[in-house]
């Protein structure tokens, strides 16, 4: 056994062989039927030394642009945060990151009390009454939450806000191809670019779709266009049409922002990603989950609740179980099982740092930074309006020239440029989605600006 | 230990502070002149105030109440609780990985992209499968993704009919969870006294109706399911197809591929055969592999190789579409590729080995003590059953509290649903003998006291950070957060 992973030696080897009562490691496999067993190695690469490899990898991740050595302003629903070195110190304990499921509370509290405050935290930020332990990404954790309204109302059909982030509704179409459910997308208004809701969604359009047979009404806020959406008024919409209102809403947002609960939403999901988990290439990313009360124990995924132990004292466990696979099998509310925990814990550890004030100033530095990179790009004349509604930490302009082009050179200027909304939104051709975060300074905004408006100027062109 | 029962909002102080920020260098925005009425938050959150040093400590001391592999031996059955070794952390904190964002144009992300591609040979190659997508973050997602392309091979060839998934009553309850909600009908089939699929019960259920067939291999009690190449046999020829749940692929990693038994799709958990850490839960990653006629229901986007350069391929009219945001959990994929790198193919075949062997060594030295159902070579894991023991009174959760106090993590318990008292035992490959046999010393003194003092083994654990918990007062008054 060659292997520094693999502590048993040959002559170990041949005494356990012996104890088992068989003369050779091949014997072990004999209930393999003999034609399915390989009769040569795996065609992958010779094995490397931990150096070779740390010197291969280091040669991969240099074929990167990475944000450690550009200049971020790309969002559409993952942000480049800043995280506290803390973060990483609390994740990288073995007791937590080399842990499995707490599925036995009484060596888990550390785990199970961790995420008992992230239920609390998440919980607090959307303004619901609970929160599960954690899905695999805002994506999902929509389906998810989808599902749940079907069920619940017994209604088939969904309307979704056509500025649900792309992702999102991909996902949802995928996983709801066959089951019968209906999913109509709500039009945005574009009506006039100086009107105030211009980039929201359209009520009329919601108003005329809206019925008995609607199961749920979503929405995002931000919405992807980084557009603050009126969560209220669809959620008196969807409470008069008897239906659930899901609300997705970015985590950092809601340090300044009301709450979806506060608002009326039923449900409120989406990606928790910016609380101190890195962008990591789209995942592994956070999915929260968070519902008012009556929907609690439809929810799908683990939750921890507090109880106390044979002497008296609180602690925590896994609870509610019943709603689960490992239980219920074919009945669970969901298949789900492995999570995402450790971004959970990631989380709650970022959001303990952060605190309520720091939170709320990541928050009001986005607005601030985000204004101001918004107002400057128009300034310059090389990028024109396209919405008018108040945003968030990101925002759509139409440059004077194409996003693509702008974006490739920018690119070789050491700047990660927007997103191409021509891609997802047809009707957006030559539309670009900045988004700023509090890591940007005025100089680095002062130079991006400069550098848009010159390539503009310069005439760029397909 | 000092005892500490408070939760981190129990610690806030009004106005203490543990972050710094950049300065706010830009003018500052009138926030209700901007937003307008009723947009801005009103109250709250109740986000803790608390230092830095009061964070540290605060999870520092939860992670003590806190069991890891690194704490000792976890011989959780069907878990695969290897060593994570720590190169694979380090790859995956290095910046030119971690701070790459998703969207960036490919050509800026050509490392990522070379790792994804080479990814997908590799497992391909393990799994014996023509192509694998890394996309699923867990193995449930991974089972989903398979049903999906199952649903779509059979509607693209409009065979409507094939409504039914067949899974064993061994199986893990993700298969049954994941083929309701890929809108299948789930059709439970029982194994035989050989602890395997029961043939004439699979013969009978097998018609045009059947979608396909779930299966573990080697199954829930570590038996390698010796027909199976006759019941690939019989599932294809009724024209369904055959999913691998590859959550016991650590058992024979270059021994056998599930393509060469005739599956047609096959996932594998990065986090339990390929040593990426569970992290108290997650996150995981479930790629699948595929046949070469099911490739094009691959999601999308499958990641090619162009000349010289990696693209993502978005043009795939047959996918079923996306079951994630994005590629998959890649900072887990880039840890199992380094463990794959560090491994070579030698080396992963001498873990499937050894974890057999040390299987077996476990079996062979518990089984004049306790009863095991299935007694005959094991694969990576086996069960026994705590019946002997539970007669006095002993029950396997008994034996699981007691090996707390010990200081081990227990098996999985009461898995898989058709023994009883069940103790499922995986070792895995990374423990050394001298591990196994303090643990086989263990379980053998529990078991003699079973004997002689069963009600001295029923008020464990003692020396844990809490007793038992009650679990009926949790579920019956959910307490779930913190109210202030």
């Amino acid at each position: 056994m060659k292997s520094s992973y693999i502590p048993m030696t040959g002559e170990q080897q041949d005494a356990m062989l012996a104890a088992v009562g068989v003369n050779s490691v091949e014997e072990l496999f004999s209930a393999i039927p003999e034609e399915l067993r390989l009769k040569e190695d795996l065609d992958i690469p010779a094995p490397l030394s931990e150096y070779e490899l740390k010197k291969h990898m280091m040669a991969l991740s240099q074929q990167n642009f990475d944000s450690s050595w550009n200049l971020c302003f790309l969002g559409a629903g993952i942000y480049d945060h800043f995280i506290p070195s803390a973060v990483k110190h609390i994740t990288s304990r073995q007791e937590f990151y080399t842990a499995y499921t707490p599925y036995q509370p009484e060596i888990s509290q550390g785990v199970l009390q961790s995420i008992f405050e992230y239920q609390t935290m998440i919980s607090e930020l959307s303004g619901m009454d609970a929160a599960n332990a954690s899905l695999y990404d805002g994506a999902t954790a929509l389906y998810e939450a989808v599902l749940l309204a079907v069920r619940h109302t017994d209604r088939k059909e969904v309307l979704i806000a056509r500025s649900v982030n792309p992702e999102y509704r991909k996902v949802l179409y995928s996983g709801l191809k066959y089951s019968g459910i209906i999913i109509k997308e709500i039009e945005f208004y574009t009506s006039t670019v100086e009107d105030k809701k211009s980039g929201t969604l359209d009520f009329d359009r919601l108003q005329s779709e809206i019925n008995e047979n609607t199961a749920a009404v979503v929405i995002q806020s931000p919405n992807f266009f980084g557009i603050i959406e009126d969560i209220k008024s669809a959620s008196q919409k969807a409470r008069e049409a008897g239906a659930l209102m899901i609300a997705v809403c970015d985590p950092i947002s809601l340090g300044v922002l009301e709450s979806p609960g506060a608002l009326g939403a039923d449900i409120a999901v989406g990606e928790a990603q910016p609380l101190g988990n890195p962008m990591n290439f789209g995942g592994p990313l956070l999915g929260y989950f968070a519902v008012k009360s009556p929907y609690i124990r439809r929810m799908p995924g683990r939750i921890a609740g507090q109880t106390t132990d044979s002497e008296g004292r609180r602690g925590f466990v896994l609870t509610l179980q019943a709603r689960e696979q490992h239980i219920r099998r074919e009945k669970a509310t969901s298949n789900i099982c492995t999570n995402q925990a450790l971004c959970a814990l990631t989380a709650t550890v970022y959001l303990s740092l952060m605190g309520r004030k720091g939170l709320k100033e990541v928050a009001r530095q986005c607005i601030d930074k985000s204004y101001y990179t918004y107002r400057a790009l128009l300034e310059s004349g090389q990028a024109d309006k396209v919405f008018n509604a108040p945003f968030f930490r990101e925002f759509v302009v139409k440059p004077k020239t194409d996003p693509e082009l702008l974006n490739d050179v920018l690119l070789a200027e050491g700047i990660i440029g927007g997103y191409d909304l021509s891609k997802e939104y047809p009707e957006l051709e030559g539309c670009w989605l900045v988004a700023v975060t509090e890591k940007r300074t005025k100089d680095e905004i002062d130079m991006f600006v400069r550098k848009v408006s010159s390539i503009c100027q310069g005439g760029l062109q397909k | 230990m000092i005892r500490d029962e408070r939760l981190i909002f129990e610690k806030s102080v009004p106005g203490r502070i543990g972050f710094t920020l950049p300065a706010n260098d830009v003018p500052e925005v009138d926030l209700t002149e901007t937003f307008g009425e009723g947009v801005l938050r009103s109250s709250g959150p109740e986000i803790p105030e608390v230092s830095e040093v009061d964070v540290i400590r605060h999870y520092t001391n939860l992670s003590r109440r806190n069991y890891g592999v690194d704490s000792g031996f976890y011989p959780l059955g069907s878990c695969t609780m290897k060593y994570n070794p720590k190169i694979n952390e380090d790859i995956a904190s290095i910046d030119g990985f971690s701070q790459m964002h998703p969207l960036q144009n490919p050509m800026s992300a050509q490392g990522c992209l070379e790792i994804f591609y080479r990814m997908d040979k590799y497992l391909a190659e393990i799994l014996g499968m023509e192509r694998v997508t890394l996309q699923p973050a867990a193995g449930a997602q991974g089972e989903m993704t398979g049903l999906m392309i199952i649903k779509a091979y059979h509607m693209s060839r409009y065979d409507e009919k094939r409504v039914k998934i067949i899974v064993p009553d061994s199986s893990h309850g993700t298969n049954p969870a994941s083929a309701a909600l890929a809108g299948f009908e789930v059709v439970q089939i029982p194994s035989d006294e050989k602890g395997c699929v029961d043939m004439t019960a699979l013969e009978e259920i097998l018609d045009d109706t059947v979608a396909g067939l779930m299966l573990t291999n080697p199954n829930t009690l570590g038996l390698f399911e010796e027909n199976i190449l006759k019941i690939s046999e019989m599932v294809h020829k009724c024209g369904g197809l055959l999913y691998y749940d590859g959550a016991n692929m650590n058992a024979i990693m270059g021994i056998a591929r599930p393509g060469d038994m005739g599956f047609d799709i096959a996932h594998v958990n990065l986090h339990k055969t390929f040593s990426t850490p569970h992290g108290g839960g997650g996150p995981g990653s479930g790629p699948i592999g595929v046949v070469k006629e099911l490739v094009p229901f691959l999601p999308v986007p499958v990641i090619e190789k162009q000349d010289d350069y990696y693209v993502l391929d978005y043009d795939r009219p047959l996918s079923i579409g996306k079951v994630k945001s994005f590629y998959g959990n890649f900072s887990v994929v880039l840890k199992a590729f380094s463990y794959i790198m560090m491994m070579g193919p030698q080396g992963l075949k001498s873990a499937s080995q050894a974890a057999v062997l040390n299987a077996n060594y476990i079996r062979k030295k518990l089984e004049d003590l306790y009863d095991i159902p299935y007694n005959r070579i094991c694969m990576h894991e086996f069960v026994l059953s705590a019946d002997r023991q539970a007669q006095k009174g002993v029950t396997a959760l008994d034996i699981a509290k007691n090996l707390l106090d010990e200081g081990y993590h227990p098996p999985t318990v009461y898995f898989p649903l058709i023994v009883h008292e069940t103790m499922m035992i995986e070792p895995t490959e990374t423990e050394s003998p001298e591990t196994l046999d303090a643990f086989v010393e263990t379980m053998r003194r529990i078991a003699q006291l079973a004997e002689t003092d069963p009600e001295g083994l029923k008020h464990a654990p003692k020396n844990t950070y809490v007793t038992r918990l009650d679990e009926v007062k949790a579920a019956r008054n959910p307490v779930l957060r913190w109210r202030p």
